[in-house]
């Protein structure tokens, strides 16, 4: 250990791990920094965490993190509480971000959705939406990604720790690609990408393997939907081909939500 | 004895190390185990609902966000569903591809189970990290181990959750023999600590229990059951996929948004570690069986606390195979074979690290789908899991509250549930009236 940790210890930062309707791949994310996890348990104090410890400390905590939307009332009013114990609340991931995959519900029929899928769907309690996190209580950063990057998470935690803003790039995936070195799958090949609409912070992974992304980060800043569309027609993609691609990972997310006609869905 | 007249409800509301939401409830009346309940309140999330219009080749990605610790194996019984419904099997390399991808799933699920969620039961630790305290070294190598399986997955898949490099006829993209090389250091280390682990788990103590379901796994001549098989199970079952639903019905319960699975006749069965070995152990690779010989463990096992014996010998089996796939990997002419839809129903079965997963679709000539049937490891396990609680708790009377709630985590644990899978994180709620 450093000298300094003789001196009188600074009390370390609460970080507590919470989740709603979700994977749970993105707090797994935290677990799969395995040359970070035990310098950072060593940093923070991982207060409550229940994916990984049953140790659990009472808030208020410094940081929270919130993977998943909100899909049932006790979750709706689960998540005030988090909000109240939490200084910052940093979501994680298209299902906290953007209300996530499940949120195909709010353009379909709930009450269908449930008697697809259970026997007896008066068991069932859920609401009609997937919602994002945002829509319930102040948000003080979103992390995008379906799933998250697990060095994105590491920024936000150790600007946290340093008391500064993350440095997260709010540009599109096609920025990453080039810096990859890349050959662009559009122009190359025609295949229909995402990517100039798309968040970047995957590191663009899919043109990497010969595909188009398919927009899990959720829309970037400012992004041109529509003209993508006309590009994806013009290559040949149907309309339900658009559609589909724009309404899946952040399909309530808006500019995506109203990308495309919904009528293929 | 005037304690046993005392009827008392023993509960924890928030299961810790496991994935997903949940709750259990123990009622003890008069020394005896009344009630038993395992509610699972991890919202429903309808996936098997909006798959409905999709295009057969995105259940591949769709179904994989349903766990985010076993991805591939949704992208995996999803995609041979798809390819046995349009007549395509996809073999040499770029099945070995595949197989190789979900090694690297095995191992980085396996390693977190095994070391950082039910390690800390029979340790004596609240989780990996409180471990680290006093055992760094193993801690240590556990995190290794686990990257070994992560750097599997990002190489051949893209990335370690929802990997995205599986389509319909094989891969988006074949890695270069370069690529597979980098592995192999990670792994050769990542095979030492695996045969520690089975020395060390071999070496915990275990409660005394044996269950006696019949046994559930997929089996294939010459290989241990991962990506494909016949399920068959030890009491003689041998069937192919597209018959799981003759042989398996799935109930709801009114407490839980997990449907349960049992057997037609309503027998109880399981489904995970203990079946793959006790009817595929001689498929296990040689080093992998020598350790299990090593530790005394041999098949069938039915303790299911020795599960985490079961599962430290696969982790062998894994790493060992992943190491030959990779000696014999040749890059293939194409990345994947043309595949073209066709209307009908296709069935698709695999072994996620924690048990059978099937998958049913129907699809148009389109490729558009009509309709999905998805069962999951846990919820296929959920009547055992109950049964087991039952037993645990029945012969630990003794225990305290406190001692009696630790030890009915510890038996949740044993299949390593995961409960979004089965839509499903556990509260423990024990009661002796």
């Amino acid at each position: 250990m450093s000298p300094r940790a003789a001196a009188p210890a600074r009390r370390r930062l609460k970080l507590a791990v919470w989740k709603f309707s979700s994977c749970d791949g993105c707090q797994l994310s935290l677990l799969d920094c395995e040359d970070e996890l035990l310098a950072l348990a060593g940093a923070v104090e991982i207060a409550y965490f229940p994916e990984a410890t049953s140790a659990t400390v009472r808030g208020p905590y410094d940081l929270s993190l919130v993977e998943g939307s909100i899909t049932t009332q006790a979750d709706r009013e689960r998540i005030q509480r988090v909000r109240s114990a939490s200084r910052r609340v940093v979501t994680i991931g298209a299902c906290a971000t953007a209300g996530g995959i499940q949120a195909l519900r709010n353009v379909g029929s709930v009450d269908e959705f449930v008697s697809i899928v259970y026997a007896h769907p008066d068991y069932i309690s859920t609401l009609e939406t997937s919602t994002p996190i945002c829509d319930h209580v102040a948000v003080d950063f979103e992390l995008h990604g379906c799933p998250i990057d697990k060095l994105q998470l590491l920024e936000v935690i150790g600007a946290q720790l340093a008391g500064r803003r993350p440095q997260i790039a709010s540009t599109s995936v096609c920025t990453e690609c080039k810096r990859r070195g890349t050959v662009c799958v559009v122009v190359a090949h025609g295949t229909p990408c995402l990517g100039p609409v798309t968040h970047a912070g995957c590191g663009a992974i899919c043109p990497a393997y010969d595909r188009g992304c398919y927009g899990c980060f959720g829309p970037m800043e400012t992004p041109n939907v529509g003209a993508l569309s006309r590009e994806m027609r013009e290559l040949g993609s149907s309309e339900t081909a658009i559609d589909r691609l724009f309404h899946t990972y952040n399909a309530s997310a808006e500019p995506f939500a109203s990308a495309g006609s919904l009528d293929g869905l | 004895m005037a304690s046993e007249k005392r009827t008392k409800t023993i509960r924890t509301d928030t299961l810790a190390r496991v994935e997903g939401e949940g709750a259990m409830r123990v009622r003890i009346e008069a020394g005896r185990v009344t009630e038993v309940a395992l509610d699972i309140y991890e919202p429903p999330r309808f996936f098997e609902a909006f798959l409905r219009g999709r295009d057969f080749a995105e259940a591949i990605d769709i179904t994989s966000r349903i766990c985010g610790i076993c991805p591939v194996a949704y992208q995996m019984s999803a995609v041979t569903a798809m390819e046995s419904l349009c007549g395509v099997e996809v073999g040499g390399q770029l099945r070995a591809l595949r197989r190789l991808l979900y090694c690297g799933e095995w191992i980085e699920s396996h390693a977190l189970h095994v070391f950082m969620l039910h390690a800390p039961d029979f340790l004596g630790y609240a989780g990996a990290v409180e471990m680290a305290k006093d055992h760094p070294a193993i801690v240590a190598d556990a995190l290794k181990l686990k990257k070994a399986g992560n750097q599997v997955m990002r190489v051949v898949g893209g990335r370690e959750v929802h990997p995205i490099n599986l389509r319909v006829g094989g891969l988006h993209r074949a890695p270069r023999k370069a690529e597979l090389a980098t592995l192999v250091e990670g792994l050769e280390r990542a095979r030492e600590i695996a045969l520690g682990a089975v020395t060390l788990t071999g070496g915990l103590d275990f409660p005394d229990y044996v269950q006696n379901f019949e046994m559930v796994a997929l089996a294939q001549p010459g290989e241990y059951p991962i990506d494909r098989g016949r399920i068959v199970s030890n009491s003689g079952l041998d069937i192919p996929a597209a018959e799981y639903m003759d042989h398996f019905v799935e109930s709801h319960v009114e407490r839980s948004h997990a449907l349960h699975s049992h057997r037609t006749d309503g027998s109880t069965y399981v489904v995970g570690p203990l079946a793959r070995f006790a009817t595929s152990f001689e498929e296990l690779t040689p080093l992998a069986r020598e350790a299990a010989a090593g530790v005394g463990l041999r098949p069938p096992e039915r303790n299911p606390f020795r599960s985490i014996v079961v599962r430290a010998v696969e982790l062998v089996g894994a790493v060992d195979e992943a190491l030959e796939l990779i000696a014999a990997y040749e890059e293939p002419d194409a990345p994947a074979v043309e595949v073209t839809p066709r209307a009908g129903v296709g069935h698709g079965v695999s072994e996620a690290p924690r048990g059978l997963l099937y998958h049913r679709y129907e699809i148009d000539d389109e490729g558009t789908i009509l309709d999905a049937v998805i069962v999951p490891p846990t919820s296929q396990n959920q009547t055992a899991i109950e049964a087991d609680l039952r037993g645990v708790v029945e012969r630990s009377l003794e225990l305290t509250d406190a001692e009696l709630s630790v030890r009915c985590e510890q038996t949740i644990r044993n299949y390593d549930p995961c409960i979004s899978c089965a839509t499903h994180f556990l509260k423990l709620d024990i009661d002796r009236a």
